[in-house]
């Protein structure tokens, strides 16, 4: 099992940020990865697509009447439900994505298909447990 | 023209994020060919750097299980010197001998970064070309085998731990010689397979593997681990065995750096030879 809690930047960036700018950051911020993990190249494909794929799911996932302005997607903001949902699937897509990538084969597909849950739970329990060190104030105001 | 324009105005989204697929793909393969970038990975000055320091700190908590390992490595070296000889105060050992020609030679460094629990795993080392250290050369501890040196920048090195997919090293058994490659499964840091042993060969748990000379990286003889379990693969006369490796993966923290000085004159002959057989 292996975390990849950087997600959560891509996952917490503000509903109003141009989504260009999503898209370059996830993919200079998969490039720093990289740097450090030697994983050339790899980090920042799979972020790129998160970043990219990020305007369809809050789109898929958006309200009736639509976000509210200046609100960040976290569970405060949003509500347990919509939050799980939302970054359950992100960071799913990201690991599934990521761990075929690595590999390049399919013939440890169970094994590998393994690894993408467990880190996906893992990771996801990183980012939930997040929330509450440093969102759960601004309820109080 | 117009038209045109006007489709990648209005998909600039995709088209943008299509690009920046395009240059990561790019950098993959680039990486994964034989000329490795080094600004992309590890060794590169910033993250190396970064890491030098963290493994600073980790050394100093790791101080004490280091001392006793190098202890035991010197009374164990101390053992095959004769007494009077001087250590020479060297980076990099070297004796001038006319009877025995040096093949191998040791350099000492230190892993900065390292981990297990990615299906490829990597190293890095404090020493780079400024120290001697060129591609394809092999990383020990006193423990046994750690991997191979992938990228080498001016003061770092990038190595693939033998915990890596793509890594077979040619391994055999002490005692008799019978050798297969050791390929790691990507499940457990603490062990790794010996494939294709051949089904008359005496195995039992418990027989030393060491390193055959085959790879040309390795020197013959480094302790790689011990037998653990071995089974027969269905409808082929091959065992593969389950190898506990000795270098334990998680404290590797001082390692030996080793050159093969005759690696350029085996490998043109052999490629040689080979070209020569495929004509």
């Amino acid at each position: 099992m292996i975390l990849f809690p950087y997600v959560l930047f891509i996952l917490l960036l503000p509903f109003e940020t141009p989504k260009l700018v999503v898209l370059f950051a996830s993919f200079f911020l998969g490039l720093t990865i990289d740097m450090f993990y030697d994983t050339a190249g790899m980090h920042a494909a799979v972020c790129t697509l998160i970043g990219f794929l990020r305007y369809y799911i809050l789109k898929l996932l958006s309200p009736r009447e639509g976000y509210e302005s200046g609100l960040i997607p976290n569970v405060d903001s949003m509500g347990p439900v919509w939050f799980i949902t939302y970054s359950a699937l992100i960071i799913f897509i990201h690991h599934l994505i990521f761990f075929y990538l690595e590999i390049f084969r399919f013939n440890e597909f169970f094994t590998t298909l393994l690894r993408v849950i467990l880190s996906t739970i893992g990771t996801f329990c990183f980012v939930y447990v997040v929330q509450f060190l440093f969102y759960k104030t601004d309820k109080n105001k | 023209m117009k038209n045109l324009l006007n489709f990648l105005y209005k998909n600039n989204f995709f088209f943008v994020f299509l690009f920046l697929e395009i240059i990561c793909g790019f950098i993959l393969i680039k990486n994964n060919g034989f000329q490795g970038s080094s600004l992309l990975n590890s060794s590169n000055k910033v993250s190396a750097n970064i890491y030098k320091i963290e493994a600073s700190a980790k050394e100093y908590l790791l101080l004490k299980d280091e001392n006793e390992r190098l202890a035991k490595m010197n009374a164990f070296l101390l053992n095959r010197i004769k007494l009077g000889y001087a250590a020479i105060p060297l980076k990099i050992y070297k004796k001038n001998d006319t009877l025995y020609k040096q093949e191998y030679e040791f350099m000492n460094g230190k892993a900065i970064n390292s981990s297990v629990n990615k299906r490829s795993n990597y190293l890095t080392l404090n020493i780079g070309a400024q120290q001697g250290v060129s591609r394809d050369m092999a990383v020990i501890t006193s423990d046994g085998i750690i991997g191979i040196v992938k990228d080498v920048s001016e003061n770092f090195s990038s190595a693939m731990s033998i915990l890596h997919k793509d890594v077979r090293v040619n391994c055999q058994l002490k005692k008799d010689g019978t050798y297969g490659p050791l390929i790691w499964d990507g499940s457990d840091y603490r062990f790794s397979n010996l494939t294709d042993i051949p089904t008359h060969a005496k195995i039992k748990k418990g027989d030393t593997v060491i390193t055959s000379s085959l790879s040309g990286i390795f020197p013959e003889g480094i302790l790689v681990g011990f037998v653990d379990s071995f089974e027969q693969r269905p409808n082929e006369s091959f065992y593969t065995v389950k190898v506990k490796l000795s270098a334990d993966f998680k404290k590797v923290n001082h390692v030996s750096v080793i050159k093969y000085n005759y690696k350029t004159e085996r490998d043109s002959l052999e490629i040689k030879s080979q070209v020569q057989s495929d004509k």
